[in-house]
């Protein structure tokens, strides 16, 4: 009888931006948040075939894989594919943990020249190319909501963030977008 | 002296900065007006003779317009486009006109003229400094009936629009290296330095050109240059230049902590039609690394009798009129001052044709460079004089003239007259970052000293008169190397504070100081006398300074009026704090984006919509909108939680648990973290298994409950309440970080990674069997309390078996994407059998009839385990966790605590009230001994009659007991019980 | 706004990210279920709330999630220095010192500008 699940996505037919900024939901995709020791993320770094960068707002990126700083022992890896990440850190045999949180977060892709001012609608960092240059990235406030942002190019983003909290997010994203193209 | 055109009859050919083509038309208080581009509402009424524009606050005084800007104390309108956009208290000499715009005077009726609030100006004796404060004091019944409701009628100015302001705001945050407020020469120059040095510079000025006050100070010359167009010239250069931001309008409101400040920049304001796209303003959060006070000065009013008349206005004032608007403020035009700078505005306004019936200067000795212009252009000067009074209702016709020391008056005729006591320095914004100011005797006034922030003041706020050493002040400021020289042709001497001739202690005359709140200097002087001797109760009992344009023209003279009569010098008197926002802000503008749905975050869960759809009304826990219950059609909530809780209990409910917190603990020392955090012992949970949890802190009080289950010897998977979610991850973070840093174990977040639908009851086995693959369901394979990864429909799935129901229960996780989906599979299949859709209020219900607590409900921060009746979730073994020691603490063991316990009332039809005080004897005096009270209270359709659980002092010693609960029209009888009221054998949850 | 240099993150960020957790170097005693009531109340109950130089715990809850300590002056809310938990009590380096008591001279308290009304 059991029919198999299909998948519904937060943000699914949401559309919104402006002149100067697009705003589109991000494709689905596999992640996981990552705690290691310093002593074990070399381990790590093998096992998921991307190296997990060690200085605070950066990212590396390899193999499809985005390994995102988020604290001193702790990371956001995101594959676009649908590729086994939670399999692949329980095969390093370093002491990690992992957990799937594939469907906790989306992600909202952010664009265009007014990229930057459409996230300082709601995001106090400093998005100059200079304070946070492309592959910069950082977990920080938006609006009320919690986000982890990451500069994909020099007028592009990739927000990430809890599920509940996406309408917001995209939202508030919507009316900087409206303000960034003024 | 001739009229242009149709934009005034006192427009000046050949004067101002508007083009005469450019017109806009405008109707105050419903006659129709046509004004110039770049016009304010106040200079285009003055171009049409027009001086009348308010009635003053407390005595309904014809009011006119004293500034040409952001410090206007008195001409305050209602300005609106449409019903609802309508704005009160807007300041005639800051809203700029646009076509279209309605434009309507304040505080009376029924019209400007005749105004009947004007009586209070005859009753004034009665309305002196501490009127209110004294006179409604008794009796005190009257307060609540009679004294508020008129006092509310009469207070504030203008009105408020009812209707939802539609339009929007924006806020956008911005960092720069040096931010400059204020765009004058000073500004300008320190932009112009700092720019050059490439760093990131934002220069911010509150009027819709840069310039300050080279609007008004025609004879200025800058790099050879008139002054005005040097500073447009120079703006567009700034402009052009890639690290430099200008912004216009805009107004620097708050210097708040480490370089942290407030703009606000009025984008639609001045727009006749502006597009649906712009915000009306919009708020920008500057952290900068330096800040250059550039904020110029301010002038002062001289303070006499009847000096709030119609056409008395600030000498510079009338020189913004005139030179940057075109306008003159008459055609005969007194002067009064204590001050050079004035004579440069009557010489102005002579050269322009108007006549100046003579400059009225209370010093002997005035400038010789002022005094010899004067009598080049015929102007006469009475030195050494004061004007004493004024005549004219609605607009000024004659100043009242005498010599200093002298009883011999003489009227003369103007029809507006100027005025100026001197500069004050803008020290607002100083004086918010924390800066320390120091009084400058010989000037009379107050200017920076120490600086609290990476900030420096440069010019007319910094007390540099000299345009010369201003220049170099500034360009010094900015860091870079510029050349640059600046001519004006007189240096001003002379300034005063305090109360003119004729205004003094023996004069009980009307001479104002803070125009907007009606304060005379006699109020001042009153409030010594009562006993006020510190400017802080000086200000609040006289409300000098209080009023929104925060006594910008009037503190300086209050302070010198008291300082007199307190007969201490103005430092020791001291000022009073300034603080932000240094001109009023909108609640718009503070808002910005946080308005409707974006608010707040609107949490929902991934079944919402298909809860929606199935009629479902939601509540608010938290940030999370939660199914309440699903009323059918006809049903009203009674209803529909009765079939709902009989339904869970005869078939079987679906429930989304969605929003309960989740937290992945792993690693190693897991069981370790777990067995320190919670009062049970977690290494002796098997994997597969789940146990109740109870979370202490350190105090020993329950903070947060939760089902546990291990998935692996290295894998827990934790619940926590829906709203205790962040701050249960806060509270195991900061121990793990902090004082169990050793243990090799991590907490995520997983409440949103699960969709969570609990099927509860006795089908629910049969319900969801069809849908899991990898675990046999049976009681013994899968018994109460167990926990496996799986497949449910297809996907991976964590399947629980835990009951908040006391009836078999099983809690589906799937990813949250597929969620839906098997939510709808799930609730198809139930349904056929007869199941129920069942919300949160239903939850309620059903775990009360088992005794089950609710964290936060039952219990407020102070009830242990023990009090709870959870005394077995306390190991005894363990050696350590989060609230040993608090739980042993004499007060938390004592004999006599509040339990939690059943209630049934003796009338089985009756509810008690959550939160009712349970006593013994309801016979007892007041106040009565209570001894606790009703934490939750239910009807139990499934027992058919009312349930109930409280914290009762000795509760669980006072089983059988007869206790009541008083209520305001009855007392209830009520019989203390177990708080287990439906299955006391607990049979049907392994069914 | 306060601005807090978050020692993991090595960089000055808002306010908004962190979150207050109370005095710092208060360790919780090993041997805590055998301590006195009057040893208790001292661990959990008792705070200082000094005036001036005070070592502090702030979280960037919304950035690293790491706790860390702080010395700020609460007069002047200058933060003096940050640093990783864990670390012992580290001193204020002297040229902070002064700045802050130049800083405690020029910056307004209640006392000096309502004080004086009370």
């Amino acid at each position: 009888m059991a029919e198999t699940a299909t998948r519904s996505l937060p943000l699914s037919g949401i559309h919104g931006g402006s002149a100067t900024v697009r705003l589109e939901p991000a494709a689905p995709a596999t992640r996981i948040a990552l705690r290691v020791a310093m002593e074990d993320v070399g381990t790590l770094s093998g096992a998921l075939g991307v190296d997990l960068p060690v200085r605070p707002k950066t990212s590396a990126f390899a193999n499809g894989r985005t390994a995102l700083w988020l604290g001193p022992d702790e990371w956001l890896v995101i594959d676009e594919g649908e590729s086994g990440l939670m399999t692949a850190a329980a095969n390093s045999g370093a002491t990690h943990s992992a957990a799937d949180v594939s469907h906790r977060n989306t992600a909202i892709l952010v664009s265009g020249p007014g990229a930057a001012d459409a996230i300082n609608a709601g995001c106090s960092q400093d998005l100059s190319l200079e304070a946070f240059p492309v592959g910069a990235c950082s977990r920080t406030l938006f609006g009320k909501a919690e986000i982890v942002l990451l500069r994909t190019a020099e007028d592009a983003f990739r927000v990430e963030v809890w599920r509940s909290f996406s309408d917001y997010a995209f939202g508030l994203l919507a009316e900087g977008a409206r303000d960034a193209a003024l | 002296m001739s009229a242009s055109s149709n934009s005034g009859s006192f427009r000046i050919k050949g004067a101002g900065r508007h083009t005469p083509a450019r017109t806009a038309r405008f109707t105050f208080d419903g006659k129709s007006y046509t004004a110039l581009e770049g016009d304010t509402v106040a200079s285009a009424l003055l171009a049409h003779g027009v001086h009348l524009i308010g009635r003053s606050f407390k005595y309904h005084r014809p009011r006119g317009i004293l500034t040409a800007g952001p410090e206007e104390p008195n001409a305050l309108l209602d300005v609106s486009r449409d019903a609802a956009r309508r704005q009160p208290n807007v300041r005639a000499t800051v809203q700029e006109v646009f076509d279209g715009a309605k434009i309507a005077s304040q505080n009376r009726w029924p019209s400007l003229k005749y105004d009947i609030g004007a009586f209070n100006d005859a009753l004034s004796p009665f309305f002196a400094a501490g009127f209110y404060y004294k006179t409604f004091m008794w009796p005190r019944e009257a307060w609540h009936k009679i004294y508020e409701p008129i006092i509310r009628r009469a207070a504030g100015l203008g009105v408020a629009p009812t209707e939802d302001d539609p339009d929007h705001y924006a806020s956008r945050y911005l960092h720069c290296d040096v931010l400059i407020a204020g765009a004058g020469v000073a500004g300008l120059t320190a932009a112009l330095s700092a720019a050059v040095t490439g760093k990131k510079i934002v220069l911010v000025d509150e009027q819709p050109e840069v310039g300050g006050a080279l609007h008004y100070d025609a004879s200025t010359v800058i790099d050879g240059q008139n002054g005005y167009d040097w500073a447009q010239a120079t703006a567009a250069k700034l402009r052009a230049m890639p690290n430099v931001t200008v912004l216009t309008r805009t107004t620097v409101f708050g210097y708040y902590n480490h370089g942290f400040l407030g703009l606000v920049e009025r984008v639609t304001d001045h727009v006749a039609k502006p597009s649906k796209d712009a915000p009306r303003e919009r708020l920008w959060q500057v952290r900068t690394k330096k800040v250059i006070l550039a904020t110029g000065s301010i002038e002062r009013h001289m303070v006499f009798a009847n000096n709030d008349r119609p056409g008395i206005m600030l000498a510079s004032a009338a020189r913004s009129f005139l030179n940057h608007h075109g306008v003159a403020i008459g055609h005969n035009v007194g002067v009064y001052t204590a001050h050079d700078s004035a004579y440069e505005a009557a010489f102005d306004l002579k050269r322009a044709g108007v006549s100046i019936a003579a400059i009225v200067d209370t010093r002997d000795k005035p400038g010789e460079a002022v005094l010899a212009e004067a009598r080049t252009l015929g102007i006469d000067v009475l030195t050494g004089h004061a004007v004493v009074d004024t005549s004219g209702r609605h607009r000024i016709n004659s100043m009242t003239v005498a010599r200093s020391g002298n009883f011999d008056r003489r009227k003369i005729k103007v029809d507006a007259l100027i005025v100026s006591a001197g500069w004050t320095p803008s020290v607002h914004l100083f004086s918010q970052s924390r800066g320390k100011l120091k009084f400058d005797e010989a000037n009379q006034r107050f200017v920076p000293d120490v600086y609290a922030q990476n900030a420096v003041s440069v010019g007319a706020c910094n007390g540099t008169d000299d345009l010369a050493e201003l220049i170099d002040e500034a360009i010094m400021a900015g860091g870079g190397r510029l050349a640059l020289s600046g001519e004006n042709r007189f240096d001003w001497t002379g300034g005063m504070v305090g109360a003119g001739e004729g205004a003094g202690p023996d004069h009980a005359v009307k001479a104002f100081v803070d125009f907007q709140h009606d304060v005379t200097a006699k109020d001042i002087r009153l409030a010594v006398r009562e006993g006020m001797h510190s400017i802080e109760h000086i200000k609040r009992f006289t409300t000098n300074g209080m009023a929104s344009d925060q006594g910008k023209l009037s503190n300086m003279h209050g302070l010198a009026i008291a300082s007199e009569m307190l007969g201490r010098p103005i430092p020791q008197v001291g000022l009073t704090t300034f603080r932000a926002p240094y001109t009023p802000v909108t609640y718009g503008t503070l808002v910005a984006h946080s308005r409707g749905d974006l608010f707040d975050p609107a949490r929902k869960t991934p079944m919402h919509a298909l809860e929606e759809a199935e009629g479902a009304a939601f509540e608010d826990v938290g940030n999370w909108k939660r199914a309440w219950y699903f009323p059918r059609r006809g049903e009203d909530m009674a209803t529909a939680v009765n079939r709902e809780c009989k339904t869970v209990r005869d078939v079987a409910g679906v429930f989304d648990a969605s929003t309960l917190g989740k937290i992945e603990v792993v690693g190693p020392d897991a069981a370790q973290f777990l067995n320190l955090l919670y009062t049970n012992a977690w290494d002796t949970l098997k994997p597969g298994k789940c146990r109740y949890g109870i979370m202490t802190r350190e105090d020993g009080f329950i903070y947060d409950d939760g089902v546990v289950g291990r998935l692996a010897e290295d894998r827990f998977h934790v619940t926590t309440t829906t709203g205790g979610a962040p701050r249960v991850l806060n509270h195991m973070e900061d121990y793990l970080q902090t004082e169990f840093p050793h243990l090799k174990v991590w907490l995520t977040s997983t409440t949103e990674q699960w969709a969570v639908i609990a099927v509860q009851g006795p089908k629910a086995r049969e319900i969801i069997e069809p849908f899991v693959e990898g675990q046999d369901l049976s009681n013994e394979a899968f018994p109460h309390m167990s926990v496996a990864e799986c497949t449910v429909m297809g996907v991976p799935a964590r399947l629980f078996r835990v009951s908040f129901t006391g009836e078999v229960g099983y809690e589906i996780n799937v990813p949250a994407d597929f969620g839906a989906s098997v939510w709808k599979a799930v609730w198809e299949r139930a349904e056929g059998m007869g199941a129920c859709l069942y919300g949160t209020e239903t939850m309620h219900i059903l775990r009360a009839e088992k005794g089950y607590i609710i964290v936060g409900q039952d219990t407020d921060g102070t009830v242990t385990p023990d009090d709870a009746g959870y005394g077995w979730a306390v190991s005894k073994k363990k050696t350590d966790f989060v609230g040993i020691r608090g739980l042993k603490r004499p007060d938390l063991v004592r004999e006599g605590r509040k339990q939690l316990v059943g209630l049934l009332t003796k009338d089985p039809k009756e509810v008690l009230e959550e939160g009712g005080q349970i006593v013994v004897d309801p016979n007892q005096p007041k106040p009565m001994t209570m001894l606790g009270h009703v934490t939750s209270s239910y009807w139990s359709e499934h027992l058919g009659r009312s349930i109930a659980i409280a914290l009762v002092a000795g509760g669980r010693s006072r089983m059988g007991e007869t206790l009541h609960v008083p209520m305001a029209d009855k007392t209830i009888a009520v019989e203390v019980t177990d708080m287990v009221f439906v299955d006391k054998e607990g049979g049907r949850i392994n069914g | 706004m306060l601005l807090i240099h978050c020692p993991y993150c090595e960089e000055d960020r808002s306010e908004l990210e962190f979150r207050w957790a109370g005095e710092a170097h208060i360790a919780r005693p090993e041997n805590i279920a055998a301590i006195s009531d009057e040893e208790f109340a001292e661990f959990f109950f008792l705070r200082n709330n000094e005036k001036g130089l005070t070592y502090e715990r702030w979280r960037h809850i919304h950035g690293c999630g790491r706790f860390f300590n702080a010395a700020r002056d609460t007069v002047s809310d200058r933060f003096l220095l940050t640093y990783k938990a864990g670390l012992p009590k580290q001193p204020v380096p002297v040229a902070e010192k002064f700045a802050a008591i130049a800083e405690e001279k020029s910056v307004e308290t209640w006392e000096q500008t309502e004080g004086d009304a009370r």
